[in-house]
């Protein structure tokens, strides 16, 4: 059956190209300001105020045949004042104007409740964003279900027919997105962004006699155009499942392992938020006070860079209206920055790195080493494709995850691993970097190649 | 009939939405070939206070309200949802979720079904049930309580969050059933220092009733103490071993290994797809014969309580599991449908903005015969589980992780010194055949469970008495 041609301009979102023009900017812009204006009448000095307003269109097919058509459409509030040191907040999606008067007094009233806390207050004036620049990520285009199952179908045709162990599908989607957000404060910062995101997914299933196994790939992109081909998406989802199959078990033992791109983000990742302040000034990090501290090998620096172009991670200010900036939070090893927002720096005495609501566009500085070389190193050892599980300790730093892959033997991939752990310490794991390769992967907010790790221990039955 | 009346007030009332306009609405979805057409409607206010560094600094309220619009023909869905309860948008979320499938067929709205399900909470508001400075007064004395037990204690944390939800399910099929939700949550994460070593510890409790529950009980307290206690525990920890050896989990929460090694793959719709290692396997021995699994959406007041579910079907007990063979599988509507069984009350979705899809209710295992102490006894050389974090699965494969934040080493048949933090991991029929021994001691486990699927978050219970697994692998840095 065929998704009726033209089917989704049933749903008020019209063939419409630009829909976040700058019509709908300045009526989210509007709504900003009169939450605010109606804070300083109830009584709130200082308040600030984000209105989100996206709309997404997903389209998802199994087995040849569509399986859902999505249309998404949000607009929410959330809204913080601060009345003598204490913070109050609310957030809704009931955004008409009859209700504003409700909800900041739902904010105020909880304000009145909190505790005084003298690092509480909107980010200093000084440190927020005077030029925004144009980061050239929107890029708007019709919603056209009728192009998103076409590509799905082609993705997932492409990874069925690939192989004949390729028995089954997880389901192949295709989906589109555009957004805006505008953030204001009482210090008179106003700033919107707007952004466009599109992608295509497919998870399949690759069988033999001894069982089952999954894996995917997806492609995401600011523009359309700049998507992987459904055909490639495809073909690279059939590869890794293929590869998969007749996964063994090893001897338990220590042994190097490298982090392929994709894992190696979630590693970066735990890095990061050991670098955090929430838990920074509390000590729940185990790289508290470790400013100007050698944590890591002397190889390893980690950058951001909020403003690349069309980027994934790319903003011109963070959640608190400050300017965002290159930063380095390791450089060769050694600890130059945490990632702080204004109320965890007040907290550190330390200025804010703008990093309210998180880092923009990871780095890890790139490396040049081709993964074959990275892999030709390494007598015998371990090269994860895939993590499962939660069982990091950031106050510790001990790390003990799931884990399947491919063993390496002689420098070369001998045979599928899988139903193994891979257990350390992130903070003896830093120390142990001693490799990265040049296969960065630039989807998302992390970019990095795999990553060597010397001396973890895998556990297997 | 008193959920709907709320549903009405709170819902259809304010936006002058009559129940003729629902049906109405239905008729137009049902203009398409369509099997089942669904409105959603849900309003959920939520409440949030967190302590850190001895004050109370934040509080924050939450209100999310609108209508998911569905309409299922075959294997196909179509969706969209509003936020904005007024017939316009209604109508237009209508049209989209209708193009996916053609115009014409013989669908008709089915007359309603009249049922009275049973409710599992009391009608009561959480939010309104204490006042703010009650609830400050209560996260500040739980503070002062944990900072006594011990002076390693450096920092606690503590959070308090309590929800009211209304939902109203009208659906072509004749379903017409509300629900008003209460569910609360209360945790505690304490840091602890001593000699230059740091550890944490984490506790929490929960379900669905009222602040009554904290509000002059010993509970909070009792959770607070708790997380000293693993804290404290933690900082005499050695590492975890690593390797395949004997594991015994305590009762209670270690049920988490029941939600990833057997619950997920025995969902309908990966069953109804061939993509879980469970397909096709009804009537088979997927577990040893000492273990029998099941659902239970229907128990008082805990967490993964459900009066009806999200697609307006009363909440049930199945049992998947009995004397280690495969017996059933959880059920939302479409798959029941295409699966030719009966839907099970485990249709679930996180908010109206979300696709219903079977989800685990409270899923343990029934209890065994064997005393806890002589389930110890019997392991010479292993590793005793008692508190776990998170847990993972890959349904297809079987594999699936939970991590363990308090264990021990068993060493003689006796409990020996407490471990660091570790992952164990398995194959869901492989594992579930091993277990060799299964405690008399059935616990649920505390009210703190969340389960996310394809990226939607719903509350859950877990629980199953005392089991010996005869090999796991432990995943330590000790090998």
């Amino acid at each position: 059956m065929s998704l009726p041609s033209g089917a989704v301009f049933d749903s008020g979102v019209p063939g419409q190209v630009d829909l976040h023009n700058d019509r709908v900017v300045a009526e989210l812009t509007d709504l900003a300001q009169r939450l605010l204006d109606e804070a300083r009448r109830q009584g709130a000095p200082e308040a600030e105020v984000s209105v989100t307003d996206r709309t997404g269109l997903s389209v998802g097919v199994r087995q040849r045949d569509v399986e859902s058509v999505e249309l998404n459409q949000d607009r929410s509030i959330a809204l913080s004042v601060i009345v003598d040191c204490r913070r109050g907040m609310v957030s809704t999606t009931d955004t008409r104007s009859s209700s504003i008067a409700e909800a900041v007094a739902k904010a105020v009233n909880f304000a009145r409740h909190t505790q005084q806390d003298p690092c509480n207050g909107l980010a200093d004036p000084d440190r927020l964003a005077k030029h925004i620049p144009d980061l050239d990520l929107y890029h708007p285009e019709a919603l056209d279900a009728e192009r998103q199952k076409a590509d799905a179908l082609e993705a997932e045709a492409t990874a069925l027919d690939f192989d004949s162990r390729i028995v089954n599908s997880h389901g192949s989607s295709a989906w589109s997105q555009s957004g805006c957000e505008v953030y204001a404060n009482t210090h008179g910062f106003l700033g919107s962004t707007r952004g466009t995101q599109y992608g295509t997914s497919v998870v399949v299933v690759a069988q033999d006699e001894r069982g089952m196994q999954t894996d995917g790939w997806y492609t995401t992109s600011r523009l359309s155009g700049e998507l992987e081909s459904p055909q490639m998406v495809g073909s690279r989802a059939a590869r890794r499942s293929l590869r998969r199959l007749g996964g063994r078990r090893v001897r338990t033992g220590s042994y190097p392992v490298v982090f392929d791109a994709q894992t190696a983000k979630s590693l970066l990742g735990s890095l990061v938020a050991a670098l955090s302040g929430g838990l920074l000034y509390r000590k729940a990090s185990f790289l508290a006070d470790s400013i100007d501290t050698m944590v890591a090998a002397e190889g390893f620096s980690l950058w951001q860079r909020p403003h690349l172009q069309r980027a994934g991670g790319s903003c011109a200010f963070d959640a608190e209206g400050v300017a965002t900036k290159d930063l380095c939070f390791i450089e060769r090893g050694v600890v130059r920055s945490y990632v702080l927002d204004s109320y965890t720096s007040r907290k550190l005495k330390l200025p804010t790195t703008g990093n309210a609501g998180g880092v923009f566009n990871l780095e890890l500085e790139v490396g040049t080493t081709p993964l074959s070389d990275l892999l030709g190193s390494i007598e015998s050892g371990f090269l994860v494709t895939e993590m499962m599980g939660q069982g990091i300790n950031l106050v510790t730093g001990d790390y003990s995850r799931g884990a399947a892959g491919l063993w390496i033997e002689n420098g070369e991939p001998a045979f599928p691993v899988d139903e193994v752990t891979v257990a350390g310490n992130l903070q003896r794991m830093l120390r142990g970097l001693s490799g990265y390769g040049d296969d960065t992967d630039v989807r998302g907010n992390i970019r990095t190649g795999s990553i060597l790790v010397e001396g973890m221990t895998v556990a297997a039955g | 009939m008193q959920r709907i009346e709320a549903a009405r007030t709170d819902l259809l009332e304010p936006a002058e939405i009559t129940e003729g306009d629902v049906d109405r609405l239905l008729g137009q979805i049902m203009a398409h070939d369509v099997d089942l057409g669904e409105l959603y409607f849900q309003s959920r206010r939520s409440e949030s206070w967190t302590l850190s560094d001895g004050i109370v600094k934040s509080g924050s309220f939450g209100q999310d309200r609108g209508v998911g619009v569905r309409a299922v023909s075959g294997e196909k869905t179509g969706f969209a949802y509003t936020d904005d309860i007024v017939l316009p948008s209604l109508s237009r979320a209508a049209g989209m979720a209708k193009s996916i499938a053609r115009v014409g067929g013989d669908s008709s709205v089915a007359l309603r079904k009249r049922f009275d399900a049973s409710p599992r909470y009391a009608d009561v508001d959480p939010i309104t049930s204490a006042t703010e400075s009650e609830k400050v007064g209560l996260l500040q004395g739980i503070d002062a309580f944990a900072r006594s037990l011990d002076p390693c204690v450096t920092d606690v944390s503590i959070s308090l969050n309590a929800s009211h939800e209304t939902n109203f399910t009208v659906a072509s099929d004749g379903s017409h059933a509300a629900d008003v939700r209460p569910l609360v949550r209360f945790d505690v994460s304490i840091i602890a220092e001593r000699d230059g070593r740091r550890e944490t510890g984490r506790a929490g409790g929960g379900g669905r009733f009222d602040l009554q529950w904290l509000m002059d009980t010993e509970v909070g307290r009792q959770i607070a103490g708790e997380a000293v206690r693993v804290a404290m525990l933690n900082l005499d920890a050695v590492d975890a071993p690593a390797g395949a050896m004997p594991v015994v989990l305590g009762p209670g929460w270690p049920g988490v290994l029941l939600h990833e090694a057997v619950g997920h793959g025995l969902e309908g719709d990966f069953n109804r797809k061939g993509t879980s290692t469970f397909s096709g396997r009804i009537g088979e021995q997927v577990a040893s014969s000492l273990c029998t699994v099941v659902d239970d959406g229907t128990m008082m007041d805990r967490r993964g309580s459900l009066t009806v579910d999200d697609e307006g079907t009363p909440s049930g007990r199945t049992v998947l599991i009995e004397n280690g063979i495969l017996k059933g599988y959880m059920q939302d509507k479409q798959n029941a449908r295409l699966m030719g069984v009966a839907p099970t009350g485990n249709g679930r979705r996180e908010s109206y903005a979300h696709l219903p899809m079977p989800r685990m209710t409270n899923t343990f295992m029934l209890a065994g015969e064997s005393d806890p102490e002589e389930v110890l006894s019997t392991v010479s050389k292993g590793v005793y589980a008692v508190g776990f974090g998170g847990g993972q699965v890959d349904i297809t494969s079987g594999k699936f992780v939970f991590s363990a934040t308090e264990a021990y080493m068993i060493e003689n048949g006796r409990k020996g010194p407490p471990i660091r933090g570790a992952t164990l991991i398995g194959n869901g029929p492989e594992v579930m055949g091993r277990i060799s021994m299964v405690g008399n001691d059935l616990k649920l486990d505390d009210g703190v469970g969340t389960c996310g699927k394809n990226g939607q978050s719903v509350p859950v219970g877990v629980g199953q008495p005392t089991l010996k697994i005869d090999e796991l692998t432990v995943g330590g840095t000790s090998a």
